[in-house]
Parts: C-alpha cells; structure tokens; sequence
C-alpha cells in the first residue's frame, strides 16, 4: 500500500472538516467539525509512525485524542453557557465580542 | 487463521487489502460529507460515527491496534455521547437548522477545495512512490532469557503487536508530556463544571 493512500485520506478529511467549520452555524456542529480535522491528523500521525516502523506516531495520536476530549468538554461548556444567555446557539449571533 | 493467511499467499492477501481500504475509504468520505451537509443534527452527529469508525479501521490497517481501539471507546464511546447531550441540552437546535446561505456555501466549498488542491499537490509531489512495508506492525526487542537453551539478555527483533511497544515509549521517552496531558485533562475538567454551572 502507499503512504500516500493514507495522506491523501486525510487531506479529504481535513478539507471536508474546514468546510464544516466555515458553513456551519450551529455550535454543536463546529466541534463536531473540528473533530473531525483533528481525526485527520491522526491519520497522519499514525501513517508516519507505520512508514517509519516507530510506535511514536501512535504515542503522538493518542496524545491528540486526549486533547481533543478536554477540547470538546470546554467547547460544549462553553455552547452551554452561550445558550444559556441567549436562547440561541446560532454562532452568527454571537457577537459580544464585537467594538 | 495464520495457517490460513499463510496459504492465501502475501499478493492475494495484499490485493484484498486493497479491496478493503478503498471501500471503507469510501464509506469515510460519503459519511463526512454527511456530517457537513444534512441539516438534521442528530443525523450529523450519528454520521460523525461512522466517520470515526472508519478512521478506527484506518489505524488497524496501518497495523496500530492500539490506537483503533482507544479511538473506539474515547471518540465513539465518550465523545459522541457528549455530543448528543449538547444536542439534547441546547434543545432549540434538536432538529431541523438553517442551513448558512449559498453564498457562505461557496465560499466555504472554494476554499476547502483550494486547500485540498495545495495538500494533494504537495502530497503527490513529495511521496509519489513512497510505499508502506507489507507488514506495518513494528519490530519489537524480545528478550529470550526465559527459554531454555539461550543465554542470559540475549535479545532479537520480531514484529509484533505494537501495544507493548506504545506502552515502554509513553512511560519512557514521553513520561513528562503524558503527566502534562493528565494534569491539562484535570483542568479542562474542572474549568468545564465551573463554566457549566448554575450561579
């Protein structure tokens, strides 16, 4: 198998989850988008870790899926609290931060 | 079962592998445009499964068991749940939304296209004709002082399963990025209940 069946996997992935990021203006879908870029990387990592016969790559992946839970624990707190405030999850809405 | 794939031969075993990659990379791919496009959330939510079961069987292709399975239990065990109580919890967005305007859709197509074009460019230019070994499961050191016959520390390689060898690489060589990720998930915890919680 190439490498690059496995790189080029993930660069669809990716693409797609940018996509989502951009379109979408629930809050829940962004992370659910962001998720899926971060699972893209993965890939990545792990494909590396194969092609160079280290089990570092897979250490590396199991280090962003630990983050990625933390990330996804503050982002849905964070969509709650919002909300909470304005009855809306619509990210076009949220505009506080706005001069 | 090893007799088995032995018999198959290793081109068979090979082309089936093939066979195999390209259909779940398929199902991957139809499933994460799902994700982004159908206005049903929970719908999206429960195509983000099937996207993160196919990046699970990605790994077990590049022979990372261990990575397969704890993508299984924290992604499609813990993470799609949080999902859905976000889902049940913001109650407005249960259901039908709104999609962005065509205009916003565009754009968003355009520039996802433009940077898969800058990746596949990059990608097919630097590992045209780059393949994975045959067998992607890494070689381990295995000490023989236990057998019978052998001298004592003797030691050789062999390819095995790839979980003893993640567990001497996070407890040796990374031991101070795995304490700091426990303490950052500690936190993240911490800082969510409080984020959460009713005044």
């Amino acid at each position: 198998m190439w490498l690059n069946q496995f790189l080029l996997l993930a660069a669809v992935l990716f693409a797609i989850g940018v996509y989502g990021v951009i379109t979408r203006r629930n809050g829940v879908m962004v992370l659910m988008s962001i998720e899926m870029i971060l699972n893209a990387v993965n890939i990545n990592l792990v494909a590396f870790g194969a092609f160079n016969g280290t089990p570092v790559g897979s250490v590396f992946a199991l280090f962003v899926i630990a983050v990625a839970a933390a990330e996804v624990g503050i982002g849905l707190a964070i969509v709650l609290l919002i909300y909470r405030n304005k009855r809306s999850i619509d990210f076009d809405e949220v505009d506080l931060l706005k001069g | 079962m090893t007799q088995l794939f032995a018999q198959a031969g290793s081109g068979d075993l090979m082309v089936a592998q093939n066979i195999f990659w390209w259909i779940f990379a398929a199902i991957t791919v139809i499933a994460a445009i799902r994700v982004v496009t159908t206005e049903n959330i929970v719908h999206s939510a429960l195509n983000l499964v099937i996207v993160l079961a196919g990046v699970a069987v990605q790994f077990i292709f590049l022979g990372s068991e261990f990575a397969a399975v704890t993508q299984v239990l924290v992604y499609i065990g813990a993470i799609v749940v949080l999902f859905l109580f976000g889902i049940m919890l913001t109650r407005g967005s249960l259901g039908e939304e709104t999609l962005a305007q065509s205009e916003r859709r565009g754009m968003g197509a355009l520039v996802a296209l433009m940077l898969f074009g800058v990746m596949a460019v990059s990608l097919i230019d630097g590992f045209e004709d780059v393949t994975l070994g045959e067998d992607t499961r890494n070689l381990i050191e295995v000490e023989t002082w236990e057998r019978e016959g052998t001298d004592a520390g003797d030691a050789f390689l062999t390819r095995g399963s790839d979980t003893a060898a993640i567990g001497d690489t996070i407890f040796e060589q990374y031991i101070v990025p795995f304490e700091a990720i426990s303490v950052l998930l500690l936190a993240a915890l911490i800082g969510a209940i409080v984020i959460a919680r009713k005044e």
